[in-house]
């Protein structure tokens, strides 16, 4: 039995995780938790954020994200491959400014337009 | 003086000014005014990156300029007006003028029919609580620290220490990782997290950074910038237990020690200030006791969730507008009172007249509970009304609604309280 705090809401419910019963999960008070909770203890994702660089733009960073969630151990490795990029400005909210990043099939993406 | 006089005026362009704005404007108000004092919309979301906004107000995840985006296109083909780079001097709550300056357009006094108070709030600093050591540089609040790092693209530091688990504390331990840096801890002098459940979760745990409950700062050194800083033990008076210290070399400190409404202006015009809230007294509407000024957001209370400000914001938008085509709310008042456990209650004061179907009565409990609770509501000694919860903390803001039918039932004050055991 595993025990988690669940991260889809503000709300924190706290989870348990029955790892030898097919990752049952009680505690939850959502069908989104009960994902969560599964996905955590098999294959754990997070939407990473993160700014790039911009040049001539009015502000001199633009924040981006992973547009879905990534395998947790390719963090580091996203925030790595955003390191050092300088994109011109204009930049348009929704932009791709880096495809398929870390070869995850997940777009880093603008979160404003520049 | 500019003859034009704004159906409403809303001074700040955050979240809660914006979502006044355009409820206001929905709600009949011919002339809207923004003032900002930034150069551009959107408020302290636009250097809040991460995701996690507006699951309740547009059910999908956002970063905070998305969020804060999504209002600002809203604004378009309103009509709407904005002022950028204004900063408010000061409020006359009788008249409903405001007094401010721009490099383009020099000293103002501007009308309103009615004001919407959305200044937000600030952080408290090294100052406000009193950190003892050196006074090297390295020491920010977590909130400038996340503007240099995610708005200006400066590294603040490449050891740090966490002192608070505020949300911004975390969400910045988070940041700060991800960037390289080593976050060596999170201390708390609370015995228990003043933030979210999910941000230890993702923030602190996700990086197996520790968090020190009942623990705070005794000393920082450094010669010019910080270079380590001796953290104790406290005990249930917050005071440092001798013996438990721990010495964390770190170039820097991050601040998330709480926030407080930021409410100059407010105080400046006599707007009645509740001492609890550091925000105005509102009634149902968000009207202050200064009529046809209403306040909303962060410079009212302190919120969890910008989707609650927006759900807020909206309701003193709305009501402004119909102050300013002459709708006056009437009827006697019920005083919310706080009983055992309550901190504080938004609102304070509420006129039956004016809901139509109840009020949403938010409110902070005082201590950390857990197991059968109630929330419960009295008024001359008669339980009216009771809500069950199983957890209840100081971080995460409560609400109940007290129903119209209940409201009648009430004599002139209504006092809440948390009850542990069933009954």
């Amino acid at each position: 039995m595993r025990e988690l705090v669940c991260i889809v809401c503000p709300k924190g419910c706290r989870l348990r995780v029955d790892e030898e019963n097919d990752f049952a999960v009680t505690g939850n008070s959502c069908p989104r938790g009960a994902q969560y909770g599964r996905e955590e203890c098999t294959n754990p994702t997070r939407v990473v954020t993160s700014t790039v660089a911009v040049s001539g733009g009015v502000h001199p960073r633009c924040p981006v994200k992973t547009n879905a969630p990534i395998p947790k151990s390719k963090m580091f490795d996203v925030m790595a491959a955003l390191d050092g990029l300088v994109i011109p400005a204009p930049v348009a909210l929704g932009q791709v400014i880096v495809p398929d990043v870390c070869g995850t099939g997940v777009d880093i993406v603008a979160t404003r337009s520049v | 003086m500019s003859e034009k006089v704004y159906d409403v005026v809303v001074v700040g362009g955050g979240p809660a000014g914006l979502a006044a704005a355009l409820s206001a404007k929905e709600n009949g108000a011919e002339s809207v005014l923004i003032l900002e004092r930034d150069h551009e919309l959107g408020g302290i979301l636009n250097q809040c990156i991460h995701s996690g906004f507006g699951l309740q107000w547009f059910k999908e995840e956002l970063t905070g300029p998305e969020y804060a985006g999504r209002f600002i296109a809203q604004l378009e083909g309103t009509g709407i007006e904005t002022a950028l780079d204004t900063m408010v001097l000061s409020l006359d709550a009788q008249t409903h003028t405001v007094h401010a300056v721009s490099r383009t357009e020099g000293f103002r006094s501007i009308r309103g029919r009615a004001i919407v108070l959305a200044m937000g709030c600030r952080e408290r600093t090294r100052g406000a609580i009193g950190t003892p050591g050196m006074r090297c540089s390295g020491v920010f609040t977590a909130g400038t620290a996340q503007r240099y790092v995610n708005m200006e693209g400066y590294m603040v530091g490449r050891r740090v220490l966490i002192l608070g688990s505020g949300d911004i504390g975390l969400i910045m331990a988070r940041r700060m990782t991800l960037e390289g840096a080593k976050v060596l801890a999170c201390v708390e002098v609370m015995p228990y997290s003043g933030g979210l459940a999910r941000n230890i979760a993702q923030c602190l745990d996700d990086f197996g950074i520790p968090l020190y409950l009942s623990h705070t700062i005794v000393d920082i050194q450094g010669d010019r910038r910080v270079e380590r800083a001796v953290v104790a033990q406290v005990d249930e008076h917050r005071r440092p237990i001798p013996g438990t210290e721990i010495t964390f070399d770190c170039d820097t400190i991050l601040l998330s020690v709480g926030l407080i409404p930021e409410n100059e202006l407010t105080r400046g015009a006599g707007v009645e200030i509740d001492a609890r809230t550091n925000g105005a007294v509102v009634r149902e509407n968000m009207e202050t006791e200064s009529e046809g000024v209403f306040a909303c957001g962060n410079v009212l209370h302190v919120h969890d969730l910008v989707d609650y400000v927006t759900a807020e914001s909206r309701r003193a938008g709305a009501a402004a507008a119909a102050y300013a085509r002459g709708e006056r709310a009437e009827g006697g008042e019920i005083t919310l009172k706080n009983g055992a456990g309550i901190g504080y209650t938004v609102p304070q004061r509420v006129r039956v007249q004016n809901c139509e179907k109840g009020v949403d009565v938010f409110f902070r409990v005082r201590a950390v509970y857990d197991g059968d609770l109630r929330i419960a509501a009295y008024s001359g000694g008669e339980r009216i009304a009771a809500f069950r919860r199983t957890h209840l903390a100081p971080g995460e803001m409560e609400r109940v609604t007290l129903p119209r039918a209940i409201l009648e039932k009430a004599g002139e004050e209504i006092t809440l309280c948390v009850e542990e055991g069933a009954t």
